[in-house]
């Protein structure tokens, strides 16, 4: 009889219930991707769409085809647009001194990871400047780097060099500059990243290490950087990403200038599409995809590597 | 639902409300809604009354507001005008209104221009005027023109410059004292703008200026280095502060008053900075900018700040009525006033303010700008060149040997821009 009901209850089970196992995952999945794709994917194909176009942003777009990419990259009879190569190059600079967070950041982290009385203090007091707003860093640095009255200023001036122009109003230094300012906060990620790795770090092997007579950088480099490994992988995506959207900092500190030397990428294409004078939707968006090209040259490597994580796990 | 029902009812009783008021001749009715960029202190306040004096004066209209921030009105136009645009909004007069002519978000008033009240204004049709049409109404403008330290002038004996002689000869005096001439902060890059502008059409002529603004002639004209090479003496002589890239306007300003350097080519809303910042009326003074080819009429920048009717506007017989109101003699000479924007007022049945500095304006824009009124090389020049020119003219004031370079910039720029 029993037997009976469950055969009657099996034959009765409705579509939903049979395919249960294989719908769920996706209808939890559903509200994540629908958003994902209104956001991020399609916004994403557009920006790929109008790049194609001439379009001061208010009336029609006219078709231009690739005309905007070869203006950028100086393909055929002209020359490569120098504002881009500038672009470009500082970019490179922001993507390789931003990563001196990453080891900054474990310096100070080791430096902090100790029991004193008060360390918790200390370590917020450290942590700090990642709290505040860019905003604020950049106009607290580009104070500091006033020429003539800033702080920067009058100690590079106690060694006896002397920044023509102050070191934001130099074409030269000016990128630096911004960079110097936007490593303080960076670093403060990275050091907050290395200590919670530090908490998860096998005291149990330290002390093994210890009896076989490990110590000092040995100790660092064999025993606790290969078990800070995630979060070192953390710190890098997180430096590189916010190396590659600088945007604030520089908006904030020179606006670009002088003559445009510290303009990145994203600086650049915000200025040719949205700012007070840009009125170039479409090569704005060629700039865009350009950059984003970049950026998934990174992101690729990154999900590569988590996938070959995951299949070292199971 | 709810407020649904509210708006919709609302909406009724507008209508209803309309059509008595086309009834009995014009009254206005409904809503008029104005956005301004008049976010300064003393032009929010003018902004403010002027909305609460129209709004008192139309029983059935309702007079909405919104005040945003002036810079960031730069590039939020663009968004407004767009989706469900205000009916009146703030901009500015000449080549700065194009994208938006172009595109068809503003509304053609060239009727309103046509009542014989707007004869008053004709000293600014031409300002307004794009394609044959006119585009929108002034409500204000200002000179440029050089301000100095009357005091140290004094004491080293020299007076207000006339012709590029003297005023080369003079910032060797005021080098000399151990001062620089002039303060200035090209952060921002306008600034270096102006200081074209006056080279280029006192050396060029007005007629010249307009046409390398409206891309007719080439950036490596020989007239156009003429221009640059009388501004290079000027920087040769270490006539300007260093480090000026560095420094927006407001922070150059403290060179001046402090008197490390002696004069400003700025804008009269400078006036009410340095008055704030300590100098009196007997330190400071303005001179019209010298001329340096005596075969040219003098030009002056006198930018012009405007209203508009968008074209989407919902209630345009409110919109021109505000336009009549905010450009009659009354209101221009109010809104004017010293202790409101303290500028020119663009009606000449106006009474100007008596300030010092207003009335100098007035007077040398009226009897001895024969050249022109420019509006400024951010206004007069398209976007995407003013803002390649002016980041040339900063580098240029900066390393002025890189000119040869700055220049073919300049004009790779203009041949893609003009096209």
């Amino acid at each position: 009889m029993s037997s009976v009901t469950t055969n009657g209850t099996r034959a009765e089970r409705g579509w939903y219930k049979r395919n249960e196992i294989a719908i769920t995952p996706w209808l939890f999945l559903a509200p994540a991707m629908f958003f994902f794709a209104i956001y991020v994917i399609i916004p994403i194909g557009q920006s790929f769409w109008i790049s194609f176009h001439q379009w001061d942003g208010l009336g029609e777009a006219t078709w231009v085809g690739t005309a905007n990419y070869e203006r950028l990259l100086g393909i055929g009879e002209q020359n490569m647009d120098r504002k881009f190569e500038v672009s470009f190059w500082n970019n490179l600079k922001w993507l390789v001194l931003y990563l001196l967070a990453i080891p900054m950041g474990l310096f100070i982290s080791l430096f902090l990871n100790q029991t004193v009385t008060g360390i918790r203090l200390y370590k917020s007091l450290f942590f700090f400047p990642f709290v505040i707003s860019q905003v604020v860093v950049g106009l607290v640095f580009s104070w500091f780097y006033l020429p003539n009255d800033g702080l920067f200023d009058q100690i590079t001036g106690l060694v006896g060099i002397d920044i023509k122009g102050g070191m934001l109003g130099n074409p030269n230094t000016a990128t630096y500059g911004i960079i110097a300012a936007g490593l303080w906060p960076q670093t403060a990620y990275c050091m907050i990243l290395y200590l919670t790795g530090l908490n998860a770090v096998d005291p149990e092997q330290v002390e093994a290490a210890r009896l076989d007579g490990a110590k000092g950088h040995k100790m660092l480099w064999y025993v606790i950087l290969p078990q800070l490994k995630p979060a070192t992988f953390i710190a890098f995506v997180v430096t590189i990403i916010g190396a590659l959207r600088s945007f604030d900092l520089i908006s904030v500190m020179t606006n670009g200038g002088p003559f445009g030397s510290t303009r990145v990428l994203s600086f650049y294409m915000f200025e040719e599409s949205l700012s007070e004078f840009g009125f170039r939707m479409g090569y704005g968006a060629a700039i865009a995809v350009v950059l984003f090209f970049i950026m998934l040259f990174f992101i690729v490597y990154f999900l590569w590597s988590m996938y070959q994580d995951e299949k070292g796990g199971r | 639902m709810h407020s649904i029902l509210k708006t919709s009812l609302a909406a009724l009783v507008a209508a209803g409300v309309a059509t008595t008021a086309t009834a009995d001749s014009h009254a206005l009715s409904g809503e008029l809604r104005i956005i301004s960029d008049m976010s300064n202190p003393a032009p929010r306040a003018v902004m403010e009354k002027l909305a609460a004096d129209f709004d008192a004066m139309h029983d059935d209209l309702t007079v909405e507001l919104t005040i945003v921030d002036r810079e960031a009105w730069k590039t939020q136009i663009r968004n407004a005008l767009g989706a469900n645009p205000p009916d009146v909004v703030n901009w500015y007069a000449a080549t700065r209104m194009t994208p938006y002519v172009d595109a068809g978000l503003f509304m053609d008033i060239s009727d309103l221009w046509a009542e014989p009240e707007f004869e008053a204004l004709s000293s600014t049709k031409g300002a307004m005027t794009l394609d044959g049409k006119q585009w929108g109404v002034p409500y204000t403008y200002y000179q440029w023109g050089v301000y100095y330290r009357k005091d140290i002038f004094e004491e080293l004996g020299l007076t207000e410059p006339a012709t590029w002689e003297e005023e080369l000869a003079n910032c060797q005096a005021i080098i000399d004292s151990g001062r620089k001439c002039y303060t200035i902060g090209s952060k921002f890059l306008w600034t270096a703008g102006g200081w074209f502008d006056y080279i280029n059409s006192r050396t060029n002529g007005y007629d010249f200026h307009i046409q390398l603004a409206n891309g007719e002639i080439e950036w490596t004209d020989d007239r156009v280095k003429q221009t640059f090479a009388n501004w290079r003496q000027l920087i040769d002589m270490g006539a300007f502060i260093e480090d000026h890239q560095s420094y927006s306007w407001q922070e150059a300003m403290p060179f001046m008053v402090d008197g490390e350097a002696t004069a400003y080519l700025m804008g009269n809303f400078s006036v009410a900075a340095f008055r704030d910042g300590g100098l009196t009326d007997d330190q400071l003074d303005f001179y019209q900018f010298p001329t340096i080819n005596p075969d040219v009429a003098p030009a002056e920048d006198a930018p012009t700040d405007t209203f508009h009717i968008a074209s989407g506007a919902q209630n345009v017989e409110a919109a021109k009525e505000f336009l009549r109101f905010v450009t009659s003699a009354d209101v221009q000479s109010e809104i004017n006033g010293g202790d409101a924007l303290g500028q020119l007022p663009v009606n000449a049945n106006a009474s100007v303010s008596d300030d010092k500095f207003i009335q100098e304006g007035f007077e040398m824009l009226s009897n001895n700008a024969s050249g022109g009124i420019m509006q400024f090389f951010d206004r007069d020049f398209p976007a995407e060149m003013a803002s390649v020119g002016m980041e040339g003219l900063q580098e240029f004031m900066v390393f002025p040997d890189n000119l040869d370079d700055i220049l073919a910039r300049m004009e790779e720029a203009r041949q893609r821009i003009y096209q």
